[in-house]
């Protein structure tokens, strides 16, 4: 039987909360369709279900913190769906750091696989760990590297008794930080309770949860803090789950952007190209194809930028992926990751699927839509999950240039500026043309500096041909 | 069109874009791109709102024309005369 799991929507998200169910016990699921809503650090999102069936158990009841991998629900088959169902699969023994929960995911031979959406109906597959995409290798304990081996050292935390997720069990960088954090704090906070325990003072450490598992809650946050509380929000059961104010959800986003890009500066050695690209062909073109249409077929120079970046990526596989295990792992399409600002502060960065493949009104209306609901809405699981690389357009904001920082485990990031009218020597004359500044920052330990520039070339190229884009 | 309609058009388009402005501290000659956030995408939306709302077209050429309450006004004006 499959089992709906906390998937990861980050490389910055270790655990998440349901907030709210979108189905039944008994309602046809079918891939795709989205059954409940998760609460991060960063926002809120739908989680679709990734597999065709009938809902079976929900496992998890709203307001509840669990780590990603965690079984959410049981996902009957349909034809089956009266059938009883099997027994479970003995979990393994638990180890301190890791709730019982997620051993349990760990245990379960389907999981959903977030990277190949297949068509409806199709087989089941069997996919990797939610937050490690590539193929598992069997290999124990002792193979953690040099670093790995350092943190937990430093953390004063014994390697074999923590559960790693990476390939074949081995124990990851990541895992050694939970199993630092939850030697700090109590079993399980919720994020809610983090940034409230954050507002009113409180330290966590003190604390004891009256959640599921001993996690930390609000309620339990307001009734250690000191002075006038705040009246209680409903947290569980049928009930609206409580919402963050836009303050918390800022502080959280704020909290979440701060520890990855710390990240990044830490762990990646960037190296960072730039070069000017003529505009005038491409915005002549795009000119041209929107005076004949509709505004809302229209196109922006954005999503020309981004087409091309696509492109690129594929035509220049070394920089579209992840670095996972001390090794690059190229990813098999392209998933850009479009940086959004938010309105009250923050970003995210939605996922552009196959946007290499997209025709240029496909990807300027999906564009469209994830820009509108990321400020606006609420995105879905599959729509923040797993960019191979990511683009940063700041040309609306002003500026001329972009020198960014890579969102782990990406291996490069593509920036546009402005276009701006400058002066250009074009075959021995010099005219005035819109231009704009493609930069990419890349991580030297994937890539050299010959790979990158291969890149930036191909921006250039592809955008000197628009109609092919 | 009679003036405050078409200038009302013009700030419930902007509303509709950028749902938290407050448009009682946008001056008329403020260039409003800057002034609430906006960026090209929002840009589009609004002229797609201005051109629902009053069936006016609007090519990329005229951004120009629309960049604060009063010249967006007075645009809307001139091309529904």
């Amino acid at each position: 039987m499959a089992e709906f799991t906390m998937p990861s929507l980050g490389a910055d998200m270790d655990e998440g909360t349901l907030q709210e169910w979108l189905v039944h016990a008994g309602d046809p699921v079918r891939k795709g369709d989205p059954v409940a809503v998760v609460e991060t650090a960063k926002s809120t999102i739908e989680v679709e279900c990734f597999e065709a069936g009938r809902i079976g158990q929900l496992l998890v009841t709203p307001g509840t913190t669990v780590p990603v991998g965690t079984p959410l629900a049981r996902i009957e088959p349909l034809a089956e769906a009266d059938t009883p169902t099997e027994p479970e699969a003995p979990a393994k023994p638990a180890r301190p750091p890791r709730p019982p929960a997620a051993e349990g995911a760990r245990s379960t031979a389907r999981k959903p696989s977030r990277r190949k959406p297949t068509p409806l109906q199709a087989p089941t597959a069997t996919g990797p760990p939610p937050d490690h995409d590539h193929a598992v290798e069997h290999r124990g304990h002792g193979d953690e590297g040099p670093l790995v081996r350092h943190l937990a050292e430093e953390a004063g935390i014994d390697l074999d008794t923590v559960h790693g997720t990476g390939r074949g069990g081995r124990v990851t960088r990541a895992d050694v930080g939970r199993a630092a954090a939850a030697a700090r704090s109590p079993a399980r906070v919720t994020p809610y309770a983090r940034r409230l325990a954050r507002e009113l003072g409180v330290d966590l450490r003190g604390l004891t949860g009256t959640g599921p598992d001993g996690t930390v809650r609000a309620s339990d946050v307001r009734a250690a803090a000191p002075g006038p509380t705040t009246p209680p929000t409903p947290q569980s059961g049928g009930g609206v789950p409580a919402r963050a104010s836009a303050v918390r959800r800022k502080e959280g986003m704020r909290e979440a952007i701060a520890g990855l890009m710390s990240r990044a500066n830490r762990e990646i050695p960037h190296y960072y190209l730039s070069t000017s690209i003529d505009m005038a062909t491409a915005l002549d073109w795009m000119h041209e194809h929107n005076h004949h249409r509709p505004v809302g077929e229209r196109l922006l120079p954005a999503a020309l930028l981004l087409k091309a970046a696509a492109r690129a990526a594929r035509e220049v596989p070394e920089l579209n992926g992840h670095w996972l295990d001390g090794r690059f792992a190229a990813a098999e399409e392209v998933r850009l990751g479009v940086a959004v600002s938010l309105r009250g502060g923050g970003l995210v960065a939605p996922v552009l699927r196959n946007a290499d493949a997209l025709e240029l009104p496909q990807l300027m209306s999906q564009l469209k839509d994830l820009v509108a609901r990321a400020r606006n809405g609420r995105l879905r699981g599959s729509e923040v999950a797993d960019p191979t690389l990511t683009v940063t357009n700041l040309g609306d904001q002003g500026v001329e240039a972009v020198l960014g920082v890579i969102y782990p485990p990406q291996v490069a990031l593509v920036g546009f500026g402005r276009v701006v009218e400058r002066p250009w020597a074009v075959n021995g004359l010099l005219g005035v043309r819109p231009v704009v500044t493609a930069s990419l920052s890349a991580d030297h330990r994937a890539t050299d500096g010959a790979v990158g520039a291969r890149y930036l070339t191909s921006v250039d190229r592809l955008l000197q041909s628009p109609e092919e884009l | 069109m009679k003036h405050d309609e078409a200038e009302d058009i013009v700030k419930e388009a902007l509303t509709d874009v950028v749902p938290e402005a407050d448009l009682t501290t946008l001056g008329p000659d403020e260039t409003f791109r800057d002034a609430l956030g906006m960026d090209s995408l929002d840009f589009l939306s609004f002229i797609e709102i201005l051109t629902r709302r009053t069936g006016v077209r609007i090519d990329d050429e005229d951004a120009p024309h629309l960049t604060t309450l009063a010249d967006s006004t007075g645009f809307l004006l001139a091309r529904t005369e």
